[in-house]
C-alpha cells in the first residue's frame, strides 16, 4: 500500500530528515533527493533564516512536517498558540500529512522536550485519541503518530504497547509513523520480541516509516540518531516492507551528523528492500491460478 | 523536573521525605538490568542534559564570562526556577536576564558584564528569527508630515547600550562555536560540550549597538550615540520630527542634519522601521 488515505494518497519514496549541517549543500548543490522530511517546531517561528531556507526547499523538494512537541498522549489543555503556529506552517508547507509521536512530554504548563511514553491503559489511550482527532480537524491534514523507544514500563499499564498502539489508531482513525529503530530499541530495552510487534500492527494505517541508529550503553539502548541503522534494524525494516508494502520511508540522523552523500547514501539502502517487497508482490500475483 | 544530586543522579530521597526508590517502584517496573529507580532516572538525567545543552548553545558569551562551572550553576537554578513554558526550546532563554536580576549571586563578581551579555545574546535569538513587518521606504515616506510620522523598529532589532564591546569580543567567541542542537531524537548525548579557550574578556568601553538582521544573517551594528538615541525615540513612539528634534538639541553646536540625513537613509535601506499600528 505505497498510497492510503493517512499519507494522503502519497507515494514519496526515500527521503532524509532535513538538518542544519546539510542547508548549504542542498541549496547550492540541489542533490536528488525524493523528499525531506522537517522539524516542524524548526521552522514555527515568525521570519528570518529558517523560514528562507524552507521556502527555497519547498520551490524544488517535496516536505513533510514530523512535529516533537504535540505531545498527544499529554492531559494539558493544547496551546492554541501552538496550533495556530503549526496551522501556518501546515498552510506553507502544504504537507500532505503530519506526524508527531505517541508519548507525552508537559504537565501542568511546563514542557519537558521530551518523548515520554504514556502508561499503556484504556483511560491514555481514550485521552490520546481525542486529542489526535482535534488535531487533525483543527490542522485540517491526517495525522500519523509515531511509535517512540522507550526505557521504562508501568505497572498501570493494560496492555502491550503494539496493543496500545493499536488502540489509539483505531479510535482515533488516523495513521502510524511506524518507526522500527525505535520498535528494537524498545524490545531490547524491555526484554520483549520486536517481531512480536511488528506482526501485530495495522499495517494498513502505516502512512510512513521511520529507520535510524541508536546507542549501546551498558544496560540499556538509547535512542540517538546518531549513526546508522544497524543489519537487525534494517532487517527489521525489510520485514515490515514485506508486510506493510513500499511506503515512504525516511531515515533520521540528528547527531554527530556527517555529509549530506553520506546519510542520503544511507538512506538509500531502503530501496533495496523496497525493490524486494515490489518483487515479491508480483510474483505473489503471477503464482495466483486463473 | 527534579534537579540532579551534585554526582549528576537523580536524587534518592523524594519531596516527602520517603526513599525515591520507594516512590518509582509504585509506578516503574523493574527489569532484569535496572531498577526502577535506574530506568526512571535515564529521563530525570536526559532532561537535565537536554536543556542544560539548549542554554551552552544560546549563552556562549555567557559561558566565556562566567566560566563553566559558574554558568553549568546558573542554568541549573534557572531552569529550576524558570522551567520551560513553551513548546519551543527557542524560547527556553527568554527569562534568564529576569532571573539574573532576581539572582545575582549567581554571576558575582562580574554581574554587569554578565547581565549584558545574557542581554545581547538574547537579542541574537530574537533578531535570528523574530517577525520582519513590510519596511517602509524613503519613497513611502514622501509628503509626509515628520511631526506626524511615528515609525516602529522591526520587531527583530533590539538596540542596545553596552559598557564592554560585546559585539566584538562575541565574533571571536564565535569562531570556535560549532556545537549543533539535537533535532528528532528523545536522547541527548550524555557528554557535556567542551570549554574552549577563549580570548581574554573585554575591556570597558561604552557601545551603542543594534542586534539585528540582513538579508536573514545576523549582524551587530555599532551606532553612533546620537544614532542610538534617535532609534531608541522612534522605537518608543516619538515622531520622527521629535526624535530628530532631540538629537539636534543633545550636541547644538554641531549640525546634525546631514547625519541624521545619512543615517536615516541607512536605517531604510536596511528595512529597518515599519508603519506602528
Amino acid at each position: 500500500m505505497p498510497a492510503n488515505r493517512f499519507n494522503n494518497f502519497t507515494d514519496l519514496g526515500v527521503g532524509i530528515g532535513l538538518r542544519v549541517p546539510h542547508y548549504s549543500h542542498i541549496l547550492s548543490k540541489k542533490p536528488t533527493c525524493d523528499w525531506f522530511e522537517i522539524i516542524s517546531e524548526n521552522f514555527m517561528c515568525d521570519g528570518g533564516r529558517p523560514l528562507e531556507v524552507l521556502d527555497e526547499i519547498l520551490a524544488q523538494y517535496k516536505v513533510v512536517q514530523h512535529g516533537v512537541s504535540m505531545y498527544f498522549g499529554s492531559t494539558d489543555p493544547i496551546d492554541r498558540l501552538q496550533l495556530r503556529k503549526l496551522k501556518e506552517l501546515v498552510k506553507r508547507t502544504k504537507t500532505p500529512f503530519l506526524s508527531d509521536h505517541l508519548c507525552w512530554g508537559s504537565i501542568d504548563g511546563t514542557y519537558t522536550h521530551d518523548l515520554l511514553p504514556v502508561p499503556y491503559t484504556f483511560a491514555a489511550a481514550k485521552n490520546t485519541a481525542e486529542r489526535i482527532k482535534f488535531v487533525r480537524d483543527t490542522l485540517e491534514v491526517p495525522i500519523i503518530v509515531e511509535n517512540v523507544s522507550s526505557y521504562t514500563e508501568f505497572h498501570a499499564s493494560e496492555m502491550t504497547e503494539w496493543e496500545f498502539l493499536t488502540e489509539v489508531v483505531e479510535r482515533a482513525d488516523c495513521g502510524i509513523l511506524l518507526d522500527v529503530n525505535n520498535i528494537y530499541v524498545s524490545s531490547q530495552n524491555h526484554s520483549f520480541d520486536p517481531y512480536d510487534y511488528l506482526n501485530n500492527v495495522p499495517f494498513e494505517r502505516v502512512g510512513q516509516i521511520h529507520i535510524a541508529g541508536h546507542s549501546k550503553y551498558e544496560k540499556y539502548l538509547l535512542d540517538t540518531h546518531d549513526h546508522a541503522p544497524i543489519p537487525p534494524v534494517w532487517k527489521m525494516y525489510a520485514h515490515a516492507i514485506e508486510q506493510v508494502g513500499t511506503t515512504a520511508t525516511l531515515l533520521e540522523w540528528d547527531a554527530h551528523i556527517p555529509s549530506f552523500d553520506e546519510v542520503h547514501g544511507t538512506a538509500l539502502k531502503a530501496n533495496k528492500f523496497l525493490k524486494q517487497s515490489v518483487d515479491t508482490r508480483k510474483s505473489r500475483r503471477l503464482a495466483v491460478p486463473v | 523536573m527534579r534537579r540532579l544530586s551534585p554526582a549528576g543522579r537523580m536524587q534518592k530521597t523524594w519531596t516527602d521525605g520517603r526513599p525515591t526508590a520507594q516512590v518509582v517502584a509504585e509506578f516503574i517496573k523493574p527489569n532484569d538490568r535496572l531498577t526502577s529507580f535506574e530506568r526512571i532516572e535515564i529521563y530525570n538525567r536526559q532532561y537535565w542534559f537536554r536543556l542544560i545543552d539548549c542554554l551552552h548553545d544560546d549563552y556562549p558569551g555567557l559561558l566565556a564570562v562566567l566560566g563553566q562551572t559558574k554558568f553549568s550553576r546558573l542554568v541549573i537554578e534557572y531552569l529550576d526556577r524558570y522551567p520551560s513554558r513553551c513548546y519551543t526550546l527557542r524560547n527556553l532563554g527568554s527569562r534568564l536576564e529576569q532571573f539574573l536580576t532576581e539572582r545575582p549571586d549567581l554571576i558575582q563578581p562580574r554581574l554587569e558584564l554578565a547581565m549584558e551579555m545574557a542581554r545581547f545574546e538574547w537579542a541574537q535569538v530574537v533578531a535570528f528569527d523574530d517577525e520582519a513587518k513590510i519596511p517602509v521606504t524613503v519613497d513611502d515616506l514622501l509628503g509626509v508630515n515628520p511631526a506626524k510620522l511615528r515609525l516602529a523598529l522591526q520587531p527583530y532589532i533590539t538596540l542596545l547600550e553596552l559598557h564592554w564591546p560585546l559585539d566584538d569580543w562575541s565574533i571571536s567567541l564565535k569562531k570556535s562555536a560549532n556545537v549543533l542542537r539535537s533535532e528528532a531524537s528523545n536522547a541527548v548525548e550524555s557528554e557535556q560540550p567542551k570549554a574552549k579557550k577563549r580570548p581574554k574578556l573585554p575591556k570597558k568601553q561604552t557601545v551603542f549597538v543594534a542586534v539585528h538582521r540582513y538579508e536573514n544573517s545576523l549582524y551587530y551594528k555599532r551606532l553612533e550615540h546620537e544614532a542610538y538615541i534617535m532609534l531608541g525615540a522612534l522605537r518608543d513612539g516619538q515622531s520622527l520630527a521629535a526624535a530628530v528634534a532631540i538629537v539636534m538639541e543633545s550636541n547644538a553646536d554641531r549640525d546634525w542634519s546631514a547625519d541624521v540625513q545619512k543615517w536615516f537613509t541607512n536605517w531604510t535601506s536596511m528595512g529597518w522601521f515599519c508603519l506602528r499600528k
